[in-house]
């Protein structure tokens, strides 16, 4: 699997995958004495769904966490884009296209459902304050296009009945949604999903499912997750990369990883006697 | 019929489109919500989509006589598809889109569609999923280009394509179809619509040209409707009424149909348009009235004495004032003081602000349902009629609106009688034939041309206003040969807020029982505000509480029908409230929601036991089907209870 064209390659469904679009070389993070990823490198290419696996506490969200810059390994580089990565802010990492889900939802409640999408479109809006305080000029226009942008996305997640709903009234499975057309709005080419299906129901499971196969064939955005549901991530995954106490036990295809015995083991564990 | 020498020309659905778009052709036909905001179409956009339409079927090949299958909500892409089938001599047969797979195969194969065009992925999925039984079907159009990319397109287009193909084909083709737009006759079938079928298997409605667009010019007449109406499109496109308010008299009077952007935005769209012409079935208004009502027991103590104030002289002197009957100048004071601060807020929220003209039918509807809305000043009327009268058989004129009748034959329509009590009509609506299907045609429309209808009536000593008691083949007899009028009941006791449904037992036996559905808004609402916990639907209908409630509503009704002597017979004895909501994906109900009283006999035959064996208690498991086709049991211990009924003398004496 490492040695996979650098073109890119053609998924069983007849998807065409890029060349790479991020790639994680030697990656270790400590915090104190606790090290939570030792040496990981793996690479995501664009127009794929890349799943990250492990079990509780391998390490998954901090390797999301690095991906997204939020986090600054001790050892390893990060490259994106061609580009080495260095130490960022988080609206530079927004600039760059990449947009996040968070396993806790972080949505403002008091607001409204596409007021909460608007949000999402903030880094590429260029109209300065005073125009948009006084919706005079270019900020008018410009106000127009995002809505119809953020419109698109309503209708493509299907949660036109709930658009000006206040957040904070919504059930969870939906604010979920919400979040993904959120990060949807930045128009990301590196889109972070951490638990997306995390407390749904089979219903909301397999809706999320489907939105996030679509989004992926709609837009070509390139999808990075993290989940528990084994079942939802081998359906869903181009490639998987599985994680067992911080490093990398298995990477691959999912019918490659789940033939592979140390993935086995890490899930369901080895008899030491 | 008389014709003036215009209406001579006017003999299809097509050839009004072209006058529309010659007369109005820069006023809106059709609005879609879409993106947040209405978009909207004139009559000349209007008619060159659809002209490209039909251009691109007959670059596909739609042949005259083939039959194109409609599948998806209401969306102006999709009725502008049924007038370029008919542009291209084809017929169009609109399905209902919630069918499950195995119900739109059934249709599909009947009516032998070679085209289906269908509204997203799901419904694609599902004709999917049955074509490898139907090999008609060559060609599969959708409209919502999402998810399709990677479906095999080589029996398939998005619609848009197909219309850009026809668009670039018109020089080919355009001679053809103006031919086939030329040979449209009266009598060329318009549309085929399948009957929802209380028993068997839908049958295939045809309806000509002459059919819908004479009772379009009636009715349209009738009520006085213009081409600044407005309605709001979404009922399904499958039912006759749709076809007639949207297409029918769309296209002759030259209204705006809208559409909105999805089934459950439905109330929010309903408020932004504001329509002036307004059908829906009695469970809509019950739906909003129970809202309203649950909405004012949380509102603050002002604003709830002055509804309650307010609604008080509204329903005592508004409907008088809409039927232009003499109140005193003090009544109308206090009318409109009501109008300022209650009435006109409330129809604004509702919707109804502007309503000329509302119609419900389908359904007996609640007369405090009734009432309610016309007291607020909304043109509330009744009409009677079915598919096979392209809808119109009896409605109410304008000031002589009551909510026990269904109103005088409509404009051109005869009805009498039967011996047995059933209402037979002939009509310029009257329905050409079942599909495929003379027998059926024959049983139910005479050499003459009258149709029975199926339900039992009689007309109204003094007003002429038809009465409708219940279905001809339900009004039975008990086993000591009292008269057994279930609907009746049903109807009674679903006037209850709390009562969704109900299934009434009793032909041919000894006393009358009854299967009860309660409402989940109504009385979920009412467990918060009593402090009862619940955690299902199952739940709740089993609690102790309830069933003293519905009890008290039983009961209440029992003494209501002892008061006729002729039908004290069906005064419910002993009762359940059932574990689960009946379901048309549980074939339980039709799906325009009537009950199908054979199959839930036989499903719950075991319950029906209980009720006549003198049991309290039963226990059952129910079969389930899940809205994505999968089954799944429940089950359950239903309690059974006896209701007090008013007994006639010999029984009081024996007991």
């Amino acid at each position: 699997m490492n040695q996979m064209n650098p073109e890119g390659y053609v998924t069983a469904d007849g998807r065409k995958i890029g060349p790479v679009l991020m790639e994680m070389k030697n990656i270790s993070l400590r915090f104190g004495g606790v090290k939570a990823i030792t040496d990981i490198s793996f690479d995501i290419r664009e127009g794929e769904i890349r799943a990250i696996i492990g079990p509780n506490g391998a390490g998954k969200s901090s390797m999301l966490n690095v991906i997204s810059g939020f986090y600054v390994p001790q050892d390893g580089e990060v490259w994106f884009r061609g580009y080495k990565r260095g130490p960022m802010k988080p609206y530079q990492v927004a600039r760059l296209g990449i947009a996040r889900t968070f396993q806790n939802i972080a949505l403002f409640d008091g607001m409204s459902v596409l007021d909460n999408i608007m949000t999402g479109r903030l880094t590429l809006m260029k109209s300065g304050l005073f125009s948009q305080a006084m919706w005079w000029g270019k900020a008018e226009k410009e106000e127009t296009e995002h809505r119809e942008k953020v419109e698109k996305i309503i209708d493509f997640l299907e949660i036109q009945p709930i658009r000006k709903t206040p957040v904070g009234r919504l059930p969870y499975g939906l604010k979920k949604r919400v979040e993904l057309a959120r990060a949807l709005a930045a128009e990301p080419k590196l889109l972070l999903l951490d638990e997306p299906m995390a407390g749904m129901n089979v219903e909301e499971k397999e809706d999320m499912c489907r939105f996030i196969l679509d989004v992926n064939d709609e837009f070509g955005t390139t999808i990075a997750l993290i989940e528990h549901d084994m079942g939802v991530v081998m359906d869903l995954s181009d490639r998987v990369v599985v994680m067992d106490y911080g490093k990398k036990i298995g990477d691959g295809t999912p019918d490659e990883v789940r033939s592979n015995p140390d993935v086995i083991n890490a899930y369901l564990g080895v008899s030491h006697d | 019929m008389e014709q003036t020498a215009t209406d001579a020309a006017l003999q299809s659905i097509p050839a009004l489109l072209a006058r529309n778009a010659a007369k109005w052709g820069a006023l809106p036909a059709y609005r879609e919500k879409e993106f947040g905001i209405w978009q909207s179409w004139t009559w000349s956009e209007t008619a060159d989509e659809v002209r490209a339409i039909a251009l691109g079927f007959l670059t596909l090949g739609l042949n005259r006589g083939d039959h194109v299958a409609i599948i998806g909500r209401n969306r102006p892409a999709l009725y502008w598809t049924m007038i370029a089938a008919q542009m291209c001599g084809a017929v169009p047969v609109p399905l209902y889109q919630d069918a499950v797979a195995e119900e739109m195969a059934y249709v599909l194969d009947h009516c032998g569609a070679r085209f289906v065009v269908v509204g997203d992925q799901e419904q694609v999925d599902k004709v999917l999923e049955v074509q490898d039984r139907l090999p008609n079907i060559q060609h599969i159009a959708y409209l919502d280009k999402r998810g399709m990319r990677k479906y095999d397109h080589s029996q398939m287009n998005a619609l848009a394509d197909i219309s850009a193909e026809g668009r670039a084909a018109h020089q080919r083709v355009g001679a053809e179809l103006d031919k086939r737009i030329a040979e449209l006759t009266f009598d060329h079938p318009c549309v085929m619509l399948y009957t929802s079928g209380t028993t068997g298997k839908p049958k295939g409605v045809v309806l000509s040209n002459r059919n819908i667009i004479v009772t379009s010019k009636n009715s349209a007449e009738f009520d006085r409707l213009r081409h600044s109406d407005e309605v709001l499109a979404y009922l399904p496109m499958a039912w006759v009424g749709d076809f007639i308010f949207s297409i029918g008299q769309a296209m002759w009077t030259g209204f705006t149909v809208n559409c909105p952007e999805n089934a459950s935005t439905m109330m929010t769209d309903l408020r932004e348009i504001g329509p002036t012409y307004f059908f829906a079935p009695p469970r809509v208004f019950e739906g909003q009235l129970t809202n309203v009502m649950i909405r004012m027991e949380d509102a603050g103590k002002l604003k709830k004495r002055m509804f309650d104030h307010y609604m008080r002289i509204a329903r005592r002197v508004g409907p008088a004032i809409l039927d232009g009957k003499p109140v005193s100048a003090l009544d109308r004071l206090r009318y409109r003081l009501g109008d300022l601060f209650v009435y006109g807020p409330l129809k604004n929220t509702l919707g109804y602000s502007r309503i000329r003209v509302g119609y419900t039918a389908g359904e007996a509807i609640g007369p405090e349902i009734f009432d309610f809305y016309r007291a607020l000043g909304i043109n509330l009327k009744q009409l009677y009629g079915q598919t096979e009268a392209s809808v119109f058989i009896t409605q109410q004129p304008d000031g002589q609106v009551r909510s026990d009748t269904v109103g005088v034959p409509s404009p051109g329509v005869e009805v009498r009688i039967g011996d047995n009590g059933e209402v037979f009509y002939r009509s310029p609506g009257t329905f050409v034939e079942y599909y495929k299907n003379p027998d059926s045609t024959a049983s139910t429309k005479d050499a003459e041309g009258w149709v029975a209808t199926g339900d039992a009536g009689f007309f109204e000593e003094g007003t002429g206003h038809l009465r409708i008691i219940d279905r001809a083949k339900d009004v039975g007899k008990m086993a000591d040969g009292r008269l057994f009028a279930p609907k009746y009941v049903e109807n009674k006791l679903k006037f209850y807020p709390n009562i969704l449904e109900v299934v009434v037992f009793g032909a041919g036996r000894d006393m009358c029982t009854a299967f009860i559905n309660i409402d989940l808004t109504a009385v979920g609402n009412w467990a918060e505000r009593n402090n009862i916990a619940y955690s299902s639907y199952q739940e709740l209908a089993a609690h102790a509480k309830v069933y003293e409630m519905i009890q008290d509503h039983v009961e209440e009704v029992n003494r209501s029908i002892a008061v006729d002597p002729m039908l004290s017979g069906c005064q419910i004895h002993r009762f359940l409230i059932l574990h689960k909501e009946l379901d048309a994906d549980d074939g339980e109900l039709t799906r325009t929601r009537k009950v199908r009283r054979n199959i839930i006999a036989e499903k719950y035959v075991d319950l029906i036991d209980a009720l006549y064996t003198g049991k309290d208690q039963i226990y059952t498991e129910t079969e389930v089907t899940y809205e994505d086709g999968r089954k799944g049991s429940i089950k359950a211990t239903l309690t059974i209870r006896d209701a007090a009924v008013v007994a006639d003398e010999q029984r009081m004496a024996a007991e």
